[in-house]
């Protein structure tokens, strides 16, 4: 990327010297020989690139803008922002949409304390350090539908274990709430020990002597937390903050195993599943994934705008 | 300020290893004392013992009288400089000394009035609000000096806060904590492993080897009667000059050639019952070139002529480098000292001395010159334990 736009500006520039001196040239020219072999030598990835991602982000968005249902096939015409229309006034998307956040929000905040929490033990841990970690990432190596799975039938009633021992008079996961907090809970599980891994790298940038210094200036074990260590590991925790929103925002298979999106549960990923692939409407299953690639985006947007500004040391104005 | 006693002090590790062994030293109010020795002495555990980032083993410390082994360092009230500094990154200059106030609830108009008064006497007005990241290594050597002095602590514990500076601003920063520290009346304990920043630092030096104290005293007098061999060795530069000698009926025989004692010496090695075979000590300053000295004079030492290795020429004086045939003194401590100035055992073919000649000399390089020495000025050794036999009581 820098390299292209590197080579932009200083092509911008290269005319005026060129028609000055013809010693100039010689040089530019290896320079441009050079720009070239940078640009081929980018080709192959930038192809496959766009092969794999920018192919399908443009032919959803193409189908996005047409009515297209497979069951009506002798109907298709393009609609312009029809279908956009059609999704954003309605209230099942909106209810998704809303499920969505929720969990995204309340699954990555609790992540994020329990994440923190286990890379404390994980980074002190002097006796078995190496079982320790392992043992801790066991769930991150479940594959999610398995784990799902038998999230399911712990709860299910009569005969899952949790049900029996929590709730035995009620089936939880056919109840709304309690249904998207046993969604949420499978959620965390599975991915507290990928936010800790991430933290735990976090930790190791915050330098012992810095720490000790923060004691010997009167901080409680808490004021060293959140006034050195907090602000010091601010970008790892804003780097596992943005991988989790992204992921989490794109629910989907413990919702499927466990609730279908029975009772309002759906995510927003739910709902294009069910118009694209059980509806078979291909436009408005391919406007809801262009609305959650720009949920996405958005999302992104906003943690690289703030990560950007915040990094400590990124203010380097004035460097000596 | 405070007075900071360290009675039988020791330090084991989980491991058994003994770190820090008995250590006995009463550090007086106001007073800058410097513990050196080389790496792994134990003089950074001994500094992070008294400020409570390491705990005590055994023996108690006690800061103004009052036992403090058991208090947690933000309790202790004391200061500490780190050698990387250990300025808050994500804090601007200001924020960083003001942290400890803040800490202690201190009220925002004292908080900006101790933090420009700190800035305005290590000169740091101007950066208030730079980060550390932007600041050169001297500035964030003051800074870190900074947060340690708004605080108003009793004792300023610095752990070789110098020595990730360049040489030139080392010394210029050497006279500043010199003037900072009597400015201000602190107690001061400092940590490093350069015998100039010892010697030209401290009230007292507290000269450290495995663990074990060598030696207290004034800069000057650890230079004139250190306790034994490794003191001697590690005290001065350039160092002092060790040849093995051996002594017979008031006669001391080294490569330099036999000599005789003189009376004071010779008191002092008979009454410290001497072995016969010896390790002399000789200072550099205490040669000069047979040549400008008169009759007189030159009969009060001995000489010996000898080629010179290297000549240095420092402007107000020479230092001549020559090798002496012969064996060369043995013992562990000298071993040790070797080791830690990274040499690789000097040479089989004889004794290297370093000699201080007045600038008047005519020595050249690869010429023989006859050197003279005072021989009053002689400090003998025990090889076996490195007891220096001619200490004065």
């Amino acid at each position: 990327m820098s390299h292209t736009a590197d080579a932009g500006a200083e092509a911008a520039q290269d005319p005026a010297p060129d028609a000055e001196k013809g010693k100039r040239k010689a040089v530019s020219e290896g320079k441009r020989a050079e720009r070239k072999l940078g640009l081929l030598l980018c080709a192959p990835a930038a192809l496959v690139m766009i092969a794999v991602t920018g192919y399908p982000i443009f032919y959803s968005l193409w189908l996005s803008l047409q009515r297209y249902d497979l069951r009506f096939p002798d109907q298709r015409e393009f609609i312009g922002l029809e279908n956009y229309i059609t999704v954003l006034t309605n209230s099942y998307w909106w209810t998704s949409f809303g499920v969505t956040s929720l969990i995204t929000v309340v699954s990555v905040v609790i992540e994020l304390v329990l994440g923190m929490a286990l890379a404390l033990i994980m980074h002190r841990t002097i006796v078995a350090r190496g079982l320790v970690r392992t043992v801790a990432l066991i769930p991150y190596g479940i594959v999610t539908v398995v784990a799902a799975f038998s999230w399911r039938y712990a709860w299910t009633k009569d005969t899952g274990y949790l049900a029996a021992l929590l709730a035995p008079e009620s089936d939880l996961l056919t109840q709304r709430v309690p249904a998207l907090a046993i969604i949420t809970l499978a959620e965390v599980w599975k991915t507290v020990p990928f936010m800790a891994l991430l933290l735990m790298a976090g930790l190791a940038l915050v330098p012992d002597d810095l720490l000790k210094a923060a004691s010997m200036d009167g901080a409680s074990a808490w004021q060293r937390f959140t006034k050195v260590m907090i602000p010091v590991m601010k970008p790892a925790i804003l780097v596992a903050l943005l991988f989790r929103t992204l992921d989490a925002f794109r629910i989907f298979d413990n919702i499927f195993v466990l609730t279908n999106g029975a009772q309002q549960t759906g995510s927003v990923s739910m709902q294009t599943y069910n118009n694209l692939i059980k509806g078979l409407n291909l436009g408005i299953g391919s406007t809801m994934s262009v609305l959650i690639f720009l949920a996405v985006a958005v999302i992104a947007f906003i943690f690289i705008k703030v990560f950007g500004t915040s990094a400590p040391g990124s203010d380097n104005g004035g460097k000596r | 300020m405070a007075e900071i006693v360290l009675d039988k002090v020791t330090k084991r590790y989980p491991d058994g290893a003994l770190a820090v062994s008995d250590v006995d030293i009463t550090i007086a109010d106001g007073e800058f004392i410097i513990l050196v020795g080389p790496s792994g002495c134990g003089k950074s555990t001994t500094l992070n013992m008294i400020a409570g980032l390491e705990d005590i083993t055994t023996g108690e410390l006690r800061i103004d009288g009052q036992r403090v082994n058991e208090r947690a360092p933000k309790d202790r009230d004391i200061a500490m400089v780190f050698q990387s500094y250990a300025l808050y990154p994500h804090m601007s200059v200001r924020e960083n000394m003001a942290f400890p106030l803040r800490l202690a609830k201190v009220d925002k108009d004292t908080v900006t009035k101790k933090v420009e008064e700190a800035a305005r006497i290590l000169d740091l007005g101007q950066h208030l609000d730079r980060k550390p990241g932007n600041l050169s290594g001297g500035q964030r050597q003051r800074v870190a000096m900074g947060r340690a002095i708004v605080r108003d602590p009793k004792a300023f514990l610095m752990d070789e806060p110098l020595s990730n500076l360049d040489a030139k601003l080392r010394v210029q920063m050497r006279t500043s904590v010199s003037k900072l520290q009597r400015r201000l009346g602190t107690t001061t304990v400092y940590v490093t492993h350069d015998q100039t920043e010892a010697m030209t630092l401290g009230d007292r030096v507290v000269v450290m080897r495995g663990g074990l104290v060598q030696q207290i005293g004034s800069p000057q007098f650890l230079y004139e009667q250190p306790k034994n061999l490794f003191v001697a060795g590690f005290i001065g530069s350039p160092s002092m000059n060790f040849v093995p000698g051996s002594l017979e009926n008031g006669q001391l025989s080294t490569p330099l050639g036999a000599f005789p004692l003189t009376d004071r010496i010779r008191s002092l090695v008979e009454s410290a019952n001497a072995p016969r075979e010896v390790v002399v000590g000789l200072r550099p300053e205490h040669f000069e070139d047979a040549a400008l000295l008169d009759d007189s004079a030159k009969a009060s030492g001995g000489a010996f002529t000898a080629t010179v290795d290297v000549l240095e020429s420092m402007g107000s004086d020479k230092f001549a480098y020559f090798t002496v045939d012969g064996d060369t003194a043995t013992s562990a401590e000298l071993d040790e000292l070797a080791a830690d100035l990274g040499s690789t055992d000097s040479s089989d073919s004889g004794s290297q001395l370093v000699t201080r000649l007045s600038a008047a000399s005519a020595a050249a390089e690869g010429a023989s010159l006859e050197v003279w020495f005072d021989s009053d000025k002689i400090q003998i050794f025990d090889p076996q334990d490195g007891r220096n036999l001619t200490l004065e009581s």
